[in-house]
């Protein structure tokens, strides 16, 4: 608590900017959804319709009838559902187990290999992407689900974000206790590990499942238009439907629709997430 | 541990120590191989699809190498090619431009939005939630809303500039026009993240130092500048460092702004070097060229980091 009391002259400034910004952050997502929910022939009006409209029901027939057929939306979806929860459940488990033994065990070689998981969490994977499609092109796996789940399994910001929780969160004492008791290592991360880590490894989960839904760029290099995930049918909208904005709309409303779940259920903990450092751009 | 293997060495009958001695084993095994095991998973995972292509990209970008397979090394030709390539050039320019229009004011406005966030205010978690939206959304909506709003005819941008007898500009056509569209993406999305990265540096700020800047008469402003600014420095050069980072690797907005075109419109006036890389790879399959593209793109991003890193040391020096 700040013991000034602020003029009420600046104060109403505070509130006016901050209203203001509050405006210019949620607008486009509301224009998103009256768009997604009106007709084609009130796009280009001006004044624009600023209420939603009765046509949603209709908009989301057309996105997954066959008016749409090309951008196989409805197969992006159950695609990225099943890509983001493999790669959730994944990261979170692999990073968990090598961010505790990071922060609480002992073994040789420790400090060489975190350095290591340091060094690489600052390359962008991007740069890889041509011998990554080789690779998958090796293994036959251009167009297949799994080209997008398999190399994304792991995650050296995972790792090193979990070792920092780790750290904090698991004090030394519970795990000689248990190590007293009889415990096998293994079996100390199961029972004494992972219910200390549970709130750090779920804002890692909330902000793994959202950067695999959102992924862009590799599924658009190795899959196809048939087979592809929810970003790659949008940019499909985008490019076949770019005239029918409602179809367009519709489309991306239902994309983002999991990202509002999560943001819904789980804001605060994305936003002591950021506070954290536990997340980059 | 000390305890375990002292009782493997303890006193006993013949088969309990027997038993002891290889539970003792069994332990030590345990004790020292877990840890490896615990860390393998990662390690094997990213050496095969992380390690292993990035440090593969550079050996086929001293290849001629395209659909047809690799054709030999040509050592650097790939790369004197790629020096002398107008194209090459045209999309530095607009991804250096870009970053610029769409780092500062990012980074101005989350530096403001997060000073007003730090305040005594009401309501703080409701404006705190509204300033993540933008975060949670996908890039690929953001460019498909932004996209329409920008658009020529039907835009809401164009509508708006029409009451005030400006227009109706064609976003996409020109090169300064495509810039501000997409750069505003790039801003509406990141200025809440950041805004909290200062938010969480400026809340460990010690209070006692704004109180006896106060009683030494100073003002708001020159507290932020003078307290604010300097003590929340490593937090701004962490996210300058980022913005550069996921600057130099802009690509998502600028094709979708584009209806989907990798070349980013018809004269390139938005191509980003990551659409150029990713034409280069995926649409002319000449696979050791793309990878030069990606292997100038790493340098690029490691010069501008460092680049970054030593001016916000300098500013360090310049005000103390």
């Amino acid at each position: 608590m700040r013991r000034r009391t602020p003029s009420g002259h600046g104060n109403s400034l505070v509130y006016l900017t901050l209203v203001v910004s509050l405006v210019l952050s949620v607008f486009p997502l509301y224009w998103l959804f009256v768009v997604a929910t009106r007709s084609n022939d009130v796009v280009g009006e001006f004044p624009p319709p600023l209420l939603p409209g009765g046509n949603l029901m209709d908009n989301l027939q057309r996105l997954f009838g066959p008016e749409a057929a090309e951008a196989h939306f409805a197969r992006g979806l159950l695609n990225s559902a099943i890509a983001s929860v493999c790669v959730t459940v994944s990261v979170v488990f692999f990073s968990s187990l090598a961010g505790f033994a990071f922060a609480k065990l002992r073994f040789r070689g420790r400090n060489v290999l975190l350095l290591s998981v340091l060094a690489t969490m600052m390359v962008p994977v991007q740069m890889g992407i041509v011998p990554l499609y080789m690779v998958m092109v090796k293994l036959g796996w251009q167009n297949h689900l799994q080209a997008v789940i398999v190399p994304f399994l792991v995650s050296a910001f995972g790792v090193f974000l979990m070792r920092q929780y780790a750290e904090r969160a698991v004090p030394d004492e519970l795990i000689e206790a248990a190590r007293l008791d009889g415990c096998t290592t293994f079996g100390l991360f199961l029972r004494v590990v992972s219910p200390a880590l549970r709130p750090g490894a779920a804002v890692l989960g909330l902000f793994t499942f959202m950067g695999t839904w959102n992924e862009f760029l590799w599924p658009l290099a190795v899959l196809e238009a048939d087979n592809p995930t929810v970003q790659f049918a949008l940019s499909q909208l985008a490019t076949q439907y770019y005239t029918d904005y409602t179809l367009m709309f519709a489309g991306t409303l239902v994309a983002i629709v999991p990202l509002l779940v999560v943001f819904v259920l789980f804001g605060r903990q994305l936003i002591s997430g950021i506070m954290d450092g536990a997340v980059r751009s | 541990m000390t305890t375990l293997e002292h009782e493997a060495r303890g006193e006993g009958t013949v088969v309990d120590r027997r038993r002891r001695a290889r539970a003792g084993a069994w332990s030590r095994l345990d004790l020292h191989g877990s840890p490896y095991l615990f860390v393998a998973p990662f390690f094997v995972l990213f050496a095969a699809f992380g390690l292993f292509p990035l440090g593969y990209t550079v050996v086929v970008s001293l290849h001629k190498w395209d659909l047809t397979g690799d054709a030999g090394l040509i050592g650097f030709e790939n790369y004197s090619t790629l020096l002398a390539d107008p194209d090459f050039w045209n999309a530095l320019l607009n991804t250096l431009g870009l970053l610029v229009l769409a780092t500062v004011p990012q980074l101005l406005g989350a530096l403001i939005l997060a000073a007003l966030l730090n305040r005594p205010i009401r309501a703080l978690l409701f404006f705190r939630l509204g300033v993540l939206i933008p975060v949670v959304t996908s890039v690929a909506a953001v460019a498909i809303v932004f996209g329409q709003l920008y658009g020529r005819d039907t835009g809401l941008v164009n509508g708006l500039l029409h009451l005030f007898s400006v227009g109706p500009v064609d976003w996409q056509a020109s090169r300064g026009g495509s810039w501000v569209a997409v750069a505003s993406m790039v801003n509406w999305r990141w200025t809440g993240y950041n805004a909290l990265i200062y938010l969480a540096a400026m809340q460990s700020i010690s209070r006692d130092l704004y109180e006896a800047a106060q009683i030494d008469g100073a003002g708001p402003v020159r507290q932020f500048r003078s307290i604010t600014v300097p003590l929340i420095r490593p937090a701004l050069i962490f996210t300058v460092v980022m913005s550069t980072i996921g600057g130099m690797q802009l690509f998502t907005e600028p094709l979708l702004f584009g209806q989907g075109d990798v070349s980013g419109g018809s004269l390139r006036q938005f191509q980003t070097i990551a659409m150029y890389m990713f034409e280069q790879s995926f649409q002319n399959f000449d696979y050791g060229y793309g990878s030069a593209v990606a292997v100038v793109i790493f340098l690029l991003t490691v010069i501008a980091g460092v680049v970054n890193a030593v001016v916000g040391r300098m500013v360090r020096g310049g005000t103390q």
